[in-house]
């Protein structure tokens, strides 16, 4: 399959606009979606994920290839079944309250979406309950937390403790990240998970719902 | 005072100042407040933070605008008064120093991603710079400091927002840089010879690094700068890596060790030496004992 090779490489080069008439090409030959969002698109972002991991490219390459994964979905959703597009689990992710730092809660959001992930993005500043309801309603697998400052990484353990008060923490795992977060505080703060850095959060995603 | 350029260029080292943003949360700053905000209703908190440095031996100390650019303050809804908060914050470090010390206006990142990469045009941010920078200049602050930055890109809109502002202010210019594998980024992805190379070119006098994960690799930091540039330096490390203790959120350099490896930093000519998160006016003094003896 040329074409979606050709879709992949596009994508890790950040080319929005050839990965949309590519990836319409590849519909109007008659590819299934499906098969065109795993081998082409997805395929693609697993490189940009794997080459950022391995410090070989920047944010920016990353947020151009997010841009042309997006311009390729828009093709691809109206042929793809319900649970096509996101039936690896659903992630709830938010800066914790008090927090307006959201670069690397972004990324987090782009790496997994770009790995299959559905994504709710509650944006920065979420308070606990916001989480938790989120996920509750939505029947997300995963609460994905970030936070920068050192003075708001307590948050994080509030949500966390609204889980097991409302019952929720056999249900919902919860995964923690940011600048100053460690393995250590994460496991003392009780987070089922911990991701080093955004490729990392989708490897922790991927164990959590494993 | 003596011009700060000038200063700068006689030596000896100038000390600056050591974090701000934990004293103003240990004084009433609230999770989601805006620490620019306590230029409008708690100066004393800065006059406290001011008085504290300058008597540790800071001889360059920062206002309270690190997020003082319009853009910033607007997540706050408070652009509107970006001026003021600026001139306030010059104003309040000035009556606490009163020429003991220079006042330097922070000049942080305003929050955004620039196009093509994020969702802001580039003149959007030179002018949320620039409504800053107008306020810092017209209170008379000193010397500028252009900080944290990622974005070289930006960085430079925001040099370029001083000059167009001012031709003489002293602009300072720091990027954070995260050590990798294969040596110093920014998560941007700029290496040490682009930002010297760009930031001077912008029209920065001073270049170097703040922030970052402690004064070890500030100090390899500057030894790059240095190899690549003979502009002036300044440094502002954090005290290492924050950690958690019984619950507590810690920085693991003592002002001990910050100092002995601040020496290392004198002898590639940095002619600023500050500290940043973390750091505390235990830290300040120890610099100023061991590099100004």
């Amino acid at each position: 399959m040329e074409i979606l090779g050709q879709i992949a490489a596009l994508l890790e080069r950040g080319e929005d606009q050839e990965v949309r008439s590519l990836t319409q090409s590849a519909m109007d030959q008659s590819l299934p979606a499906l098969k065109i969002l795993e081998e082409g698109l997805l395929a693609g972002m697993q490189v940009v994920g794997d080459r950022f991991r391995a410090h070989d490219i920047f944010l920016p390459e990353v947020l151009l290839a997010a841009r042309a994964m997006s311009a390729g979905v828009e093709v691809l959703k109206p042929h793809l079944g319900k649970t096509d597009l996101h039936s690896r689990g659903k992630v709830v992710i938010g800066t914790v309250q008090g927090d307006l730092h959201d670069i690397g809660k972004n990324l987090v959001g782009i790496m997994l979406s770009g790995a299959g992930f559905e994504v709710i993005d509650l944006g920065k500043n979420v308070s606990a309950e916001e989480f938790v309801d989120t996920a509750r309603e939505s029947g997300a697998d995963v609460i994905g937390m970030s936070a920068l400052l050192t003075t708001t990484m307590p948050a994080m353990k509030q949500v966390i403790s609204l889980l097991r008060e409302r019952g929720l923490d056999s249900s919902v795992r919860t995964m923690v990240g940011g600048a100053p977060v460690t393995r250590e505080y994460a496991s003392e703060m009780g987070a089922d998970g911990y991701g080093f850095d955004a490729a990392n959060a989708v490897e922790c995603v991927r164990e959590l719902v494993g | 005072m003596q011009p700060f350029l000038e200063r700068v260029k006689e030596g000896p080292v100038l000390v600056a100042d050591g974090a701000m943003g934990s004293f103003l949360m240990e004084h009433g700053l609230r999770p989601g407040e805006a620490p620019e905000s306590f230029n409008l209703s708690r100066r004393d908190v800065l006059r406290e933070v001011a008085g504290l440095y300058l008597e540790a031996g800071s001889e360059v100390v920062q206002t309270n605008t690190f997020g003082g650019s319009a853009l910033k303050l607007a997540a706050y809804g408070l652009d509107d008064r970006t001026e003021e908060i600026n001139r306030l914050a010059v104003e309040t470090v000035r009556e606490v120093v009163e020429g003991r010390a220079y006042v330097s206006g922070s000049c942080g990142p305003c929050g955004r991603t620039l196009l093509p990469y994020g969702d802001v045009e580039p003149d959007d941010v030179r002018e949320s710079f620039r409504r800053q920078i107008e306020g810092l200049v017209g209170a008379g602050v000193d010397v500028l400091c252009v900080e944290t930055m990622t974005d070289l890109a930006e960085a430079k809109l925001a040099i370029e927002a001083a000059r167009g502002v001012s031709a003489e202010i002293p602009v300072m210019a720091t990027m954070t840089f995260d050590a990798i594998p294969r040596g110093f980024y920014t998560i941007m992805g700029v290496d040490v010879p682009s930002a010297a190379a760009g930031l001077l070119e912008a029209g920065a006098n001073l270049v170097g690094s703040n922030c970052g994960n402690g004064i070890e690799n500030m100090v390899a930091i500057a030894r790059e700068f240095r190899a690549c540039t003979d502009a002036p330096m300044l440094i502002q490390s954090n005290a290492g890596l924050p950690k958690l203790v019984d619950g507590e959120v810690v920085y693991t350099e003592t002002p001990e060790f910050m100092a002995k490896h601040a020496a290392e930093l004198m002898k590639l000519r940095v002619q600023v030496i500050g500290g940043c998160c973390g750091t505390t006016p235990a830290h300040i003094r120890a610099l100023k004992r061991a590099l100004c003896p």
